[in-house]
């Protein structure tokens, strides 16, 4: 989801030459940087949008799933989903860790979350309309999030490197897991093969845009490429998600919705039609069918939870109070 | 049938409290709290499977525990008022967990010893949870009750909402190998007694107490509650899922 974490990024630095070759040879030298490591400003604003927006993308990406879990069709599956749903929170709680350790707090990512500033992944922007979603999200979405993760195990920052490794163990799990809905679906009745075809046909196009705008239109990959916080192209990226899932839509016996799909031979890779970057944009800025809906259930449940965090917060004063009086 | 309709009550208990839970899942007043309701519903949903699943077996008629879970209307669920309350809020939510789990932790405890190993083994995977679940709810009530003037009025207005509900889980079906539902309530009297003081709740006048649940009779949310989860198993009759 997470190379549309560099759109807006602020790059520009103003550190001197030496201070910028300095740190650009630890980078080439494949050492991580770590907390208490200078840094170059934009370096480190980089990293803040980043993994500030991977964190929102998370939190955020609980809701459409969410939407389901009082509605699946089985216990076992209701656990399932309820437990994968859990997960990404966890990996939202990872990230706005790891983005601490940049100086931002949890409470300012979150207010930009609320306030528009911060964006996070269109694909969430997207509703789930049937059980089949909940395949078509594990399947495309996480499978596309591994993709861009995998890349991310070897981002030059410490923290962010290693929060990826723990999460993507979880996201090829979640892969497998929608991958597996999917197949019982589709080995199932008309109708459920039905559903399984038409989630496929609403999230296609949403998950090879969650790579964000092709190599010459992405203002920022350049110098993140330099840094080492991206290691791949967004274009690099969805081609290796194309061939990966191609068959497996195949395998499904399900049409992957491109006429213009074709495999080129010579380059043993999938060619695909031309992607609507029109949507992507009008997604991005805030005029997806569930943008709004979206943010405000984040900013309800973090109004609504205002007095909680008061109360606890105010307890653990009097306790401490209480302590230092004995 | 004395031990099927007793493990039917206490399925039923577990998962809807458990779909309740589930409720919260991505509105919780912070991440934390999204995961630990998460896992409070992963918990009483796993023991709902188990129950169901062996009261299938019991029952003898070739039902599954989705058939137990998925095709059986308002009237037939056995769950008692208390864990078919809506959540409310954050006060309302912690005090029904609470309640719950100060009565199923020494339930469990006491059926550890059953002389039915299938009910001594899920006793001894869910006692360990009902711990944590009541320690946690404890913790919060404490914190909302001895918080802020804002958060201690909403623990009290919660206790008085649920006040009606809680007798009710000291009754249902008796059976040899399930523990006398009655018998629990010193211990949860205890615990109640305890987290209340140091909450700084009231315990208010008894009122009527509402205790149809356990013949059927539902106040009007857990229809609600069924014909959101049912959804599917309704809509496509005999598919697998
Ligand atoms: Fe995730
Ligand atoms: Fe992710
Ligand atoms: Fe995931």
């Amino acid at each position: 989801m997470y190379s549309q974490g560099l759109i807006g990024a602020d790059s520009r630095t103003e550190e001197t030459d030496e201070f910028l070759a300095a740190f650009q040879a630890r980078i080439d030298a494949e050492e991580k940087i770590e907390p208490t490591d200078a840094m170059p400003e934009g370096y480190r604003r980089t990293l803040i949008r980043q993994i500030g927006q991977h964190a929102h993308s998370e939190i955020v990406g609980m809701l459409p799933e969410g939407n389901w879990i009082t509605r699946a069709p089985s216990l076992k599956r209701k656990l399932a989903l309820l437990a994968k749903v859990q997960d990404e929170g966890g990996h939202g709680l990872y990230l706005y860790s790891a983005a601490e350790t940049l100086g931002v707090t949890r409470e300012q990512m979150t207010e930009e979350l609320h306030s528009g500033k911060a964006k996070y992944s269109s694909i969430f922007n997207y509703p789930a309309l049937s059980w089949a979603d909940m395949g078509a999200i594990g399947w495309l979405v996480d499978g596309a999030a591994i993709m861009n993760q995998v890349a991310l195990c070897r981002c030059s920052y410490g923290p962010y490197a290693r929060a990826m490794i723990r999460v993507c163990a979880e996201e090829s799990f979640h892969q497998r897991q929608g991958y597996e809905i999917m197949l019982t679906l589709c080995s199932g009745t008309k109708e459920q093969k039905e559903m399984a075809q038409d989630a496929l046909n609403r999230f296609w196009w949403p998950a090879l845009m969650m790579f964000g705008p092709h190599d010459g239109d992405s203002a920022h990959s350049e110098q993140s490429m330099k840094w080492k916080i991206k290691r791949f192209s967004n274009d690099a990226l969805r081609e290796k998600f194309i061939n990966a899932t191609v068959p497996q839509a195949e395998f499904l016996g399900l049409t992957v919705p491109d006429p213009d799909l074709k495999w080129n031979e010579e380059k043993g890779s999938y060619e695909h039609g031309d992607i609507d970057w029109d949507e992507f944009w009008r997604v991005v800025k805030g005029d997806g069918v569930m943008n709004r809906e979206r943010v405000q259930m984040r900013k309800d449940a973090w109004e609504n939870g205002a007095w909680v965090r008061e109360a606890a917060l105010a307890h653990a004063q009097k306790r401490t109070a209480k302590v230092a009086a004995e | 049938m004395a031990l099927y309709r007793a493990l039917i009550e206490l399925a039923d208990d577990h998962l809807v409290l458990g779909h309740r839970l589930s409720e919260w899942c991505g509105h919780a007043p912070m991440l934390e709290e999204d995961l630990a309701l998460s896992n409070f519903a992963l918990d009483l949903i796993g023991t709902a499977r188990s129950l169901y699943a062996y009261a299938a077996e019991v029952e003898g008629k070739g039902r599954s525990e989705d058939d137990l879970a998925y095709l059986r209307n308002e009237r037939e669920y056995l769950n008692c008022l208390l864990v078919e309350r809506p959540n409310g809020d954050f006060a309302h939510t912690m005090l029904r967990e609470f309640y719950f789990a100060a009565f199923m932790e020494p339930f469990w405890q006491a059926a550890l010893s059953s002389a039915d190993p299938v009910i001594a083994g899920i006793a001894g995977k869910a006692v360990k949870e009902m711990a944590y679940h009541l320690r946690h709810a404890g913790e919060w009530i404490v914190r909302l009750g001895d918080g802020t003037e804002e958060s201690a009025a909403r623990m009290q207005a919660a206790v008085v909402d649920l006040h009606p509900y809680w007798e009710e889980l000291f009754s249902g079906g008796d059976c040899d190998a399930l523990p006398d539902r009655a018998a629990i309530q010193p211990a949860w009297e205890a615990s109640v007694k305890v987290v209340f003081a140091e909450a700084n709740l009231d315990w208010p006048e008894p009122v009527y107490g509402q205790n149809g649940g356990r013949d059927g009779m539902h106040s009007e949310v857990l229809g609600r509650m069924l014909s959101d989860m049912q959804y599917l198993q309704r809509a496509l009759p005999g598919a697998t899922w």
